[in-house]
């Protein structure tokens, strides 16, 4: 009988591979139908909202660094469902099957759509730096815009932690329920139903601002640097919403079966 | 090349796979039948690690599938041709394959032109295709890493005659290389012209393992008609020759398939002046009278027949 000789196997080194894997699933995340219009309507909608915001407010308002901002707004909404997709259209489109005979290392596979989700958000805050200059210089020849020019690394910083955070949410939520439509809609409302509640129930008040991501986030990437206090907020949220759902499906992952 | 070892599944207190062993050999292309809800997709994916078996083991090439680097350079796997992301063309989907394999692209461009589906057809979302066409991109996608050993989920599901004969030729041709296939189906015929040795699994159990030949040898029984059923009956009753099987024919007649050679019957015939219209051995129906006796000959998960002793058929 023909026996696999491992010690002669091909010795590609893991890190290689996981790159590979990892370009593999980012361009999983851009070769489909969905996920090219959700990209592309991502985009439309950073353009968009720098443009209006042009267009109504007035000149001193518009600096480089207010366009970026803005510019990430509809970014930081939508591209999380791209996250959610990348893990569960593997369940719903039943691609697992495929993805995990050829790896069987579904850690390796996790990881990979992780990485490839931190390269979209980076990819993302790029533009938007570029439509925060863009938009200040047109802007400028215009004469709407009459604000700074610079864009602070920290507040770039900043946006791009919320990014990554905030799309990692997106996967997590994806990567524990395992189904399109109950991800995409619990990443939605149960954000919401917290924050509600929170405002509503005074003793959730403060632990509010410890768990709710659209609070704990926001002095991130305000005007002035963010306090001790408001990183270990953000950190508990990103822990809550992000690292225990990623954790428990992982572990799914790990033990369910792939039919 | 694939070994497979008292393999079991268990859901529970349902066990769809109950310890499940045969192997397939360099150069030979295994069919795994049996009917629908027997256990052989479970089998099959309990086989490439991705439903983890409750006892018992499987190896491709001497190792557990998922301890083989890059396995799908090694083994190809098509368990469900309609597992593909609809909103992906053809062609992209076998490129992601090639990525992940590190095979040159122009690979799965040969390949879309060995199963027919080059030129317009890979440009279309899979969503576009036929199940047939799913089949054929499905085997593209096993053969894109040029593997030794080729594992098949009902692969000639919804393809037509054409097809069907197409892929035969492609496994034989795989298999006369020196490459191992295993071959699923729930239809016999589908598998019968290709296959050198079954094994056919019902209720999760395997009730036949074997060479196809051997399977298929002559039972020593023989199919006769007479221009006379009545008289041929008494006849062959008198002559002590077991009649296993009481057939109706067409014309309204009656013939017989008897555990005798066909001298015997023939002798017993002149003896009382029966006319004989046909005297020939019995089973032509190939394998489908096997299957059919093996699996009870109902669609669904079936007790293997305590009438049928396994060693017979070996």
């Amino acid at each position: 009988m023909t026996v696999l000789d491992l010690t002669q196997a091909p010795a590609r080194p893991p890190l290689t591979r996981l790159a590979l894997v990892e370009l593999v699933e980012l361009r999983k995340m851009t070769d489909t139908r969905a996920g090219r219009w959700l990209l592309a309507i991502i985009a439309l909608v950073a353009i968009a909202t720098v443009v209006v915001f042009m267009a109504v407010r007035p000149a001193d308002e518009q600096s480089a660094g207010q366009l970026f901002g803005l510019s990430q707004i509809g970014v930081g909404l939508l591209l999380p469902v791209v996250g959610i997709l990348a893990v569960t259209g593997e369940w719903s489109q039943r691609t697992a099957l495929t993805t995990f005979a050829l790896v069987p290392q579904r850690l390796r596979i996790l990881t990979a759509k992780v990485l490839a989700a931190v390269v979209l958000a980076t990819g993302f805050v790029l533009l938007g730096l570029v439509l925060g200059v863009l938009g200040r210089g047109v802007g400028g020849v215009l004469g709407v815009s009459s604000g700074e020019w610079d864009l602070p690394v920290r507040a770039i910083g900043s946006m791009l932690l919320v990014e990554v955070a905030t799309v990692l949410i997106g996967v997590a939520f994806g990567t524990l329920l395992m189904n399109t439509p109950v991800a995409i809609v619990l990443y939605f409302v149960l954000p919401t139903v917290w924050t509600t509640v929170g405002s509503m129930v005074k003793a959730l008040r403060d632990a509010s601002v410890w768990l709710d991501t659209n609070r704990a986030f926001e002095p991130l990437t305000g005007e002035s640097a963010a306090t001790g206090t408001e990183w270990a907020r953000a950190g508990t949220a990103i822990a809550l919403w992000m690292v225990v759902p990623l954790a428990i499906g992982a572990y799914r992952l790990m033990k369910r079966e792939v039919k | 090349m694939i070994e497979v070892e008292r393999l079991t599944k268990r859901y529970g207190p349902t066990t769809v796979v109950e310890d499940v062993s045969f192997g397939c050999r360099p150069g030979t292309v295994t069919g795994f039948l049996g009917p629908n809800g027997a256990g052989k997709s479970t089998t099959m994916r309990m086989l490439c690690g991705l439903t983890p078996a409750t006892s018992g083991t499987a190896t491709v090439l001497g190792v557990p599938f998922a301890s083989i680097p890059n396995p799908g350079r090694h083994v190809g796997v098509l368990l469900d041709a309609s597992a593909q992301h609809a909103g992906r063309t053809g062609r992209e989907t076998l490129a992601l394959t090639a990525r992940v394999l590190g095979v040159p692209a122009k690979r799965a461009d040969e390949m879309l032109e060995t199963v027919g589906l080059a030129g317009k057809a890979a440009g279309r979302r899979v969503g576009n295709y036929s199940l047939g066409m799913r089949q054929r991109l499905g085997i593209a996608q096993a053969l894109v890493g040029d593997p030794s050993v080729l594992v098949l989920d009902e692969p000639a599901n919804g393809l037509d005659p054409e097809g069907i004969y197409w892929m035969r030729t492609l496994l034989r041709d795989f298999a006369d290389r020196g490459g191992a296939v295993l071959l699923s189906s729930h239809l016999l015929h589908e598998v019968e012209a290709v296959a050198d040795t079954l094994v056919v699994i019902a209720g999760g159990r395997v009730v036949a393992n074997g060479a196809k030949s051997d399977l298929l040898a002559p039972s020593g029984r023989t199919f006769v008609r007479a221009l006379d059923p009545a008289a041929l009956y008494t006849a062959l009753v008198a002559a002590g020759l077991p009649v296993l099987r009481r057939e109706p024919t067409g014309d309204g007649g009656e013939a017989f398939v008897v555990e005798a050679p066909a001298e015997a019957i023939g002798r017993a015939a002149a003896a009382s002046r029966a006319v004989l219209l046909e005297l020939r051995q019995a089973g032509g129906g190939g394998l489908e009278e096997l299957f059919l006796t093996l699996t009870g000959g109902q669609a669904g998960p079936a007790t293997p027949s305590p009438s049928v002793p396994q060693e017979a058929l070996r």
